[in-house]
């Protein structure tokens, strides 16, 4: 059974540099790195030193408030150094690859037979647990709770974003052992959201609910799809998971080994042959940067899409959740009565002396240009007509500056993730971090309340 | 090449200093920043305020314009009145636009420099940019007062006006009320002999009062006030050739103003819209009290209350209130659905008080200024209806489980 998810408002970015759907394996990488601050509000608690052996699915560490969820080596070889920054804080863990992978063997576990508490201790033994995110407050999931439904999007919306029709192609079996086994884990569903058009992997599937999701950018987002599926409510849990996890997950079962491969989209305008790769959480971004080739020197590489990934430099590596790398030039330049001249290349939600509205088909060159100065929040109603959510983004925003806890939690907190006010982040013509803002608000009340 | 560079040498230099605000200020009038993008989204849109605001400025500009001829031409055809029956023929002269420019340029120059003079101080003093929201403020101050406003009184009430209607809540986007007519309502209270009467709507009247040739040129509202019939014809109310404050006479180009913000969306239709929809209410209200005998010929609302419904949209400053002042984001509702409701009772508010306080017949001031108080109330309850739903959708699901 299927049901339709129809979003009306919201808005596709259409930038230059899309990824070609063609697979190319990237160049193994010499060494990998683990940045804790991929895994929000996790401190991590070193199991292995520098100089210390490890094979792919070791245990590297663990998180401090909880042992259980550990976070283990995407690969086989030598941890070489472990960088700190302010405050002795850990900011990268460097492995440097053996030559050929041995990984370390969990056993074959059978999803259709086995029972949640199997399955449960399993993933987090091997490392799986980080891929599973909960709502509220957007972390990894708590291991206590059980989730009334479990999320899964699977349609890419955001833009230049990793097709995941494409990058799932042929993963059937890794994704029915996942979904089996994770609805296990929960009394309620297992809700999927697939592109309307298009083959998802996803459709043949037996332990889903399956949703077709249409309209534009931020339908994908999983947040949306919640918001219209089952919003959560306060003192309920959701988990959200990413399809490519889904694999890992998967093949965790079948085979008993934690291997995270990555089909990552490398795309944007400063790519000189936008297309997929096959690589490894961690890798150096620069195995398959410089494989493809870059345009130009004053580029940013972004570890994700361009709303809502992190800047890496071009040696950096990729993180941890990461399905797309975008690289896109930098806008640190002036600009002549940029204030006040038409513009025709860049994108604009209002016609203010801007024309993107006389062809909404061109796909753009943006830059990292903020386009203007941080100011107060003044013009109203622009974030609603990208906003999809029933609730109310600037007010949302506004409460949690003021760090309003009783506000935020009225106005729907736990339902959101930062990357829901990606879009209006994006419109906003004060240039207010909005995305910074709602994840301050949510850090304030996982302390506070969570 | 050379300018940026220098500029950008210079930017460094200020950085950190108390002058990098003003430097900075001016600097982004020349040259967008080369500000990036450090967290969230890594590409935004390329609209920001500056371009926003400008745009409502460029919505103002015609205004400005007609209201400068219109201050030449109110001033020759007081003195000599045939000029009024070729109004097209008379309107666009050179006399008419030097003698304009001489008494609402210095209108222009004062607000701004007055206004900005107090933003830039108050923006070294907290050491923050300085911000947009006056650009448009101090456009709109000389379209709405009396062209022989004394300047020093109009600088008095824009330090007033930018002070206590802006600054001391925290600067643009902090404000409850809009600081254009809040400095109007200043000058109302403060000088009233200089912002109603007979004798301030044309140039010279008030110098000339009390001479032989003394010229004299009451606004619509103050004649339908006054219980008599005005000599102008519609299509003059319309084109606007007709005295009033500077710029808000001329219905038709504010009607283009209007379409021009809400075609690039930088003004809300919605306010627009049921502004206008709530003065015809109340128009027809008034109309139907009258139709019914209610009130008589010769009653004081009498003149105004029969002024046919839709006569009301193209005389006095109503137009002008409700589509550049009315709309401005920070002190209007900020939902969609507070919009309607404010706008409605703008225009509700407007007539009303037009039609029952005949000694100040400009209603839309006051309406505005009012509604602006009530704004964050009505968001409240919209944003309350949402809250509600949730707390409903959490109540159910806790029913079904216990």
């Amino acid at each position: 059974m299927s049901k339709d998810i129809k979003i009306k408002k919201g808005l596709t970015i259409k930038l230059k540099g899309e990824a070609e759907k063609t697979l190319s394996s990237a160049p193994r990488s010499r060494t990998f790195a683990l940045r804790p601050s991929d895994f929000h509000l996790i401190t991590p608690k070193m199991v292995v030193r520098e100089g210390g052996k490890v094979q792919a699915g070791d245990t590297i560490f663990y998180s401090k408030s909880n042992e259980l969820v550990k976070f283990v080596s995407p690969v086989s070889g030598t941890l070489t150094k472990i960088e700190r920054g302010a405050k002795r804080v850990i900011t990268e863990i460097i492995i440097e690859a053996d030559p050929q992978d041995t990984f370390k063997d969990f056993g074959i576990l059978s999803p259709d037979s086995s029972s949640a508490e199997a399955i449960k201790s399993r993933l987090l033994e091997s490392g799986c647990w980080p891929f599973i995110m909960q709502r509220p407050y957007a972390v990894i999931a708590d291991t206590e709770q059980e989730p009334r439904d479990i999320f899964i999007s699977a349609v890419s919306t955001a833009p230049l974003a990793n097709d995941v029709d494409f990058s799932l192609n042929g993963k059937e079996k890794e994704l029915q052992a996942a979904v089996t086994a994770l609805s296990k884990l929960t009394k309620g569903q297992v809700h999927v959201g697939v592109g309307k058009s298009g083959s998802s992997p996803f459709k043949g599937l037996k332990d889903i609910s399956l949703h077709n999701v249409s309209g534009p950018h931020p339908a994908g987002n999983v947040g949306t799809q919640i918001n219209k599926i089952s919003p959560v409510n306060k003192n309920e849990i959701v988990w959200t998971i990413a399809p490519q996890d889904l694999v890992i997950i998967g093949e965790l079962l079948l085979t008993g080994k934690f291997n995270p491969d990555r089909i990552i989209a490398l795309s944007g305008s400063e790519v000189k042959t936008p297309k997929y790769y096959r690589t490894r959480i961690g890798s150096e971004a620069a195995t398959f940067l410089y494989d493809s080739g870059l345009k130009d020197e004053n580029v940013r590489v972004i570890s994700g899409d361009v709303l809502t990934g992190k800047k890496i430099s071009p040696k950096g590596h990729l993180g941890y959740y990461s399905n797309t790398v975008t690289v896109i030039p930098e806008g640190d330049d002036y600009e002549l009565f940029g204030w006040n001249k038409p513009v025709f290349d860049k994108i604009s939600t209002s016609r203010a002396l801007t024309f993107s509205w006389l062809t909404p088909n061109k796909k753009y060159d943006l830059d990292t240009n903020t386009n203007g100065e941080h100011r107060a929040f003044v013009v109203t109603g622009n974030y609603e007509e990208v906003f999809p959510l029933d609730m109310f983004p600037m007010q949302m925003l506004k409460a949690c500056m003021v760090k309003d806890l009783d506000q935020m939690e009225a106005l729907g907190m736990y339902e959101v993730a930062p990357e829901d006010f990606s879009l209006t982040e994006f419109v906003c013509v004060s240039k207010q971090p909005h995305q910074q803002i709602i994840r301050n608000g949510l850090d304030l009340m996982y302390k506070e309340i969570g | 090449m050379g300018l940026k560079q220098n500029l950008h040498k210079l930017k460094e230099k200020y950085k950190g200093t108390k002058m990098a605000p003003a430097f900075n200020a001016l600097h982004t009038f020349l040259y967008t920043p080369n500000e990036t993008t450090h967290s969230g989204a890594h590409v935004r849109v390329v609209d920001d305020l500056k371009r926003t605001m400008n745009t409502v400025i460029m919505a103002l500009v015609p205004c400005l314009i007609f209201g400068i001829f219109n201050a030449g031409y109110q001033h020759y055809a007081a003195i000599d009145n045939t000029l009024r029956l070729d109004p097209l023929g008379n309107f666009f002269t050179w006399d008419n636009f030097i003698l304009g420019a001489w008494t609402v340029l210095p209108l222009v120059i004062v607000s701004y420099v007055v206004g900005l003079g107090v933003e830039f101080i108050f923006a070294i003093i907290k050491k923050h940019e300085v911000e947009e929201g006056y650009l448009v403020t101090g456009m709109l101050v000389p379209l709405i007062v009396p062209i022989d406003i004394p300047l020093w009184m109009l600088a008095v009430a824009v330090i007033f006006g930018v002070v206590i209607g802006k600054e001391v809540f925290g600067g643009t986007g902090m404000n409850i009320l809009n600081p254009a007519l809040t400095i109007r309502a200043f000058l109302f209270f403060a000088y009233p002999t200089w912002m109603s009467g007979d004798k301030v709507w044309v140039h010279g009247a008030q110098a000339m009062a009390g001479q032989p040739d003394a010229i004299s040129g009451e606004t619509i509202l103050g004649t339908l006030a006054a219980n008599s019939h005005p000599v102008y014809s519609l299509w003059d109310m319309f084109w606007g050739f007709i005295p009033g404050s500077v710029g808000e006479t001329s219905t038709f180009l504010i009607i283009i103003g209007g379409l021009f913000l809400i075609f690039t969306k930088i003004g809300s239709w919605r306010i627009m819209l049921s502004a206008v929809i709530g003065a015809i209410a109340m128009g027809l209200i008034f109309n139907g009290v009258v139709a019914q005998g209610w009130i008589q010929e010769g009653s004081k609302f009498y003149g105004l209350m029969n002024e046919p419904f839709w006569h009301h949209l193209i005389i006095g400053g109503l137009a002008f209130g409700i589509v550049y002042m009315a709309t401005d984001p920070v002190t209007a509702s900020q939902t969609n659905k507070g919009k309607w409701i404010y706008g409605f009772f703008i225009g509700f508010m407007s007539i009303m008080i037009r039609v029952f306080n005949p000694a100040y017949p400009e209603g839309v001031m006051l309406a505005i200024l009012l509604m602006n108080v009530f704004a964050p109330t009505i968001d409240h309850y919209v944003v309350k209806g949402n809250i509600n739903k949730r707390m409903k959708r959490a109540k159910h699901l806790k029913a079904k489980t216990a």
